[in-house]
């Protein structure tokens, strides 16, 4: 490993994930998924450095050799090809500089090898002639065959971890995140990101703890080095001594302990002790997530979201493909139902075929959701299609995302009436009586929310966005993350409005934020009246049994009490002083600490 | 190149369909490879080691481009030599 040894560091970031383990690093690279290790070779151990990477090389050239000669006398002319790699192995540009910055600047071999590459790829790139553009690939798979014989039998793509690993990043992307095979994944650090950041959400989703926001742990954490998450209270610990690793080990038994008991009444239904049913439903990504909606005693999932299909693909997802994916969830929940967003595709999850179409500078009030939808109505019929011809296997519901206007309402429900006429007319079987509802993330809706209640059957209030449209917060930006306040007067005041819109509409009100599963907002939720709440499934059992210990006529009182307030610290006080026991004797994991 | 009296230098035309590609430069840099000093290829004022491919392809020279080949050492006139009857040949293609 890297030479310099350092005792024991503690970092502090955002609690994005609650959970505590402890394991060892994977390093996935700034530029995305190559994990390169980077560190200074003693002037001592340079010789064996140069001898390291010349061996390197020398076998990735006997590896193309044997594919050459293992190659079939007439496939030889394919195999030219290799006969360039075998030259490239050894080129100057490559080869010798790599050499040369093992020497002056004493980096590792890997690290001054990436180094090279990345000139020469730079080089490349401002190139016009595509063919030479393209000798980029040979370059980077020149440069990967060396540089797996310099790591060792290991992969270095984040697609291939075969062990069970805490991934640290500078920033995990969408797309990024989706190629890990995370059952593999115990735990997530990053530099950047927040709570409702996409890492953190799939984080919050699997259940493993994650800290994020952490500003230089990808810098300080080595590959393999021993680390502890500790995903309540925000804490990342790099070499532990022994001491703190007893403790904490000691305390992830605790919090493992706690979450059994959590879980094992997670099937009694959300009765508050007056008698009032509210119904717990789960968010879900993932056809696979459905399992833990299931096994936590959800009635239905509140919010399927669609994009999952959409990325990392060079091409638009088929009608069947996204039918197949959907009827696995339908059948699997019916006769509970399932609410199919919409594709709401943006920045931060943006497409790689969609990517030329050029860069957004303010992607959050971009082209995204309803209005990419519109804009592309084939792309969103085929979307519709597969989910009108999912409902004829349960109990679908359709949701559009990022409404703001009436207008956008009416156009995004004619197309799916097109939709349903189209496959009504091929004779393929759908439910006619389809629910529809929009989300309420946009402040223009919660506005317009008694017009746009004329139009739907129910509303899902999509509360991180609203949150960071009302106030102007970036919730990924480390920098401002802490003023992302769910319990702002404004948001209560705008919760209350829409409470009281489906109270003289009769449209249904549902929520599917984040703040729907936090256990100190149920008084709320039940002040405001919502039918149901939607959230990660492993907040459910948690959140049930909140409501099972509350009573609704005494939450209805508290949440008038909560609307004189005019800061979100003294309703966070309101509700810790009106509520604070019940949470603590309920959910408080005994011994040190207050954490979940 | 520091010294032009003592170089020795060829005009050549690229006549193979390809130009200088993966292939042709890898021929070129296999020979000039073996020279005693510096091998050169001059396009339009810039400079390209004639030993690495690398930098032969960033000269991007398609079909029909004028390139200059320079040596900085007389002795490696038969390394010259060598790689302008290939350019000449149009790499065997």
């Amino acid at each position: 490993m890297s030479p310099e040894q350092v005792g024991e560091i503690r970092l502090t970031g955002i609690s994005a994930s609650s959970g505590i383990c402890i394991g060892k690093a994977y390093l996935v690279d700034r530029d995305g998924v190559d994990v390169v290790k980077r560190y200074l070779v003693p002037k001592e151990r340079l010789n064996d450095e140069i001898k390291r990477f010349k061996a390197a090389v020398k076998k990735a050239m006997n590896e193309v050799r044997s594919v050459i000669d293992r190659t079939p006398e007439d496939l030889r002319e394919h195999a030219l090809i290799l006969e360039t790699h075998l030259v490239l192995l050894k080129d100057k540009m490559l080869y010798n500089r790599t050499l040369d910055i093992i020497e002056e600047k004493r980096f590792n071999a890997e690290w001054a090898l990436r180094t090279v590459v990345g000139n020469v790829k730079g080089m490349f790139a401002k190139m016009a002639d595509p063919y030479l553009k393209a000798r980029v690939a040979d370059i980077e798979h020149v440069s990967d065959l060396i540089l797996r014989n310099l790591v060792g039998a290991n992969s270095i793509k984040i697609a291939e971890i075969d062990k069970r690993v805490i991934l640290v990043a500078h920033d995990l992307s969408p797309s990024e995140t989706s190629q890990i095979q995370l059952e593999r994944i115990m735990g997530f650090v990053t530099d950047r990101g927040g709570k409702a950041s996409h890492t953190g959400i799939i984080a919050q989703a699997l259940g493993i703890p994650a800290v994020l926001g952490l500003d230089t742990a990808s810098r300080i954490v080595k590959n393999d080095d021993i680390i502890i998450v500790d995903g309540s209270e925000g804490v990342l610990i790099v070499n532990p001594d022994e001491q703190t690793l007893l403790r904490y080990e000691e305390r992830r038994i605790r919090y493992e302990r706690f979450r059994a008991a959590m879980t094992r009444d997670s099937h009694l239904p959300a009765e508050t002790v007056d008698g009032f049913r509210l119904k717990v439903m789960g968010n879900i990504e993932l056809p696979e997530e459905v399992v833990s909606v299931i096994d936590n005693g959800g009635d239905g999932i509140g919010l399927y979201r669609t994009e999952f299909q959409y990325l990392s693909r060079s091409d638009f997802p088929t009608e069947f493909e996204l039918y197949d994916k959907y009827r696995d969830v339908v059948e699997v929940m019916a006769p509970l139902p399932v609410t199919i967003r919409t594709l709401d595709i943006n920045g931060d999850k943006a497409v790689s075929y969609m990517s030329g179409e050029g860069e957004e500078a303010n992607p959050a009030l971009g082209l995204r959701a309803i209005r990419y939808c519109l804009k592309k109505p084939q792309v969103f019929k085929t979307q519709l299609r597969a989910i009108l011809r999912a409902s004829a296997h349960g109990n679908v519901r359709v949701m559009f995302p990022m409404i703001t206007s009436l207008s956008e309402v009416k156009a995004a429900k004619r197309l799916l009436a097109e939709s349903a006429a189209s496959l009504e007319k091929e004779g393929v079987p759908f439910n006619r009586g389809i629910e529809t509802g929009i989300m309420i993330e946009v402040p223009s809706a919660v506005v317009m929310a008694d017009v746009l209640a004329r139009e739907v059957d129910f509303f899902s209030i999509g509360t991180n966005d609203l949150i960071q449209y009302t106030l102007a917060i970036d919730r990924g930006n480390q920098e401002v993350a802490h003023l992302y306040h769910p319990l702002h007067p404004a948001i209560i005041r705008m919760l209350n409005h829409l409470s009281k819109v489906a109270a003289k509409t009769g449209v249904k009100l549902f929520m599917c934020g984040e703040m729907a599963g936090d256990p100190m907002n149920v008084p709320i939720m039940l002040g405001l009246g919502l039918e149901e709440l939607s959230m990660n499934p492993r907040s459910m059992p948690v959140v049930k049994s909140m409501i099972r210990s509350l009573n609704r006529e005494e939450a209805c009182a508290f949440f008038r009490k909560v609307l004189e307030e005019t800061s979100s610290a003294e309703i966070t006080r309101l509700i810790q002083d009106s509520y604070g026991g019940i949470v603590s004797k309920k959910f408080q994991v005994p011994v040190d600490g207050n954490e979940w | 190149m520091e010294h032009p009296d003592r170089t020795l230098s060829r005009q050549l035309l690229i006549v193979n369909e390809l130009g200088l590609h993966a292939r042709s430069a890898a021929q070129m840099a296999a020979i000039a490879k073996n020279a005693a000093a510096g091998v050169w290829l001059i396009k339009d004022g810039q400079a390209a080691d004639a030993a690495s491919i690398i930098d032969i392809l960033s000269l991007a020279c398609a079909k029909d481009t004028t390139i200059t080949l320079k040596i900085d050492n007389p002795a490696d006139r038969e390394i010259l030599d060598r790689i302008a009857a290939l350019v000449e040949s149009g790499f065997g293609e």
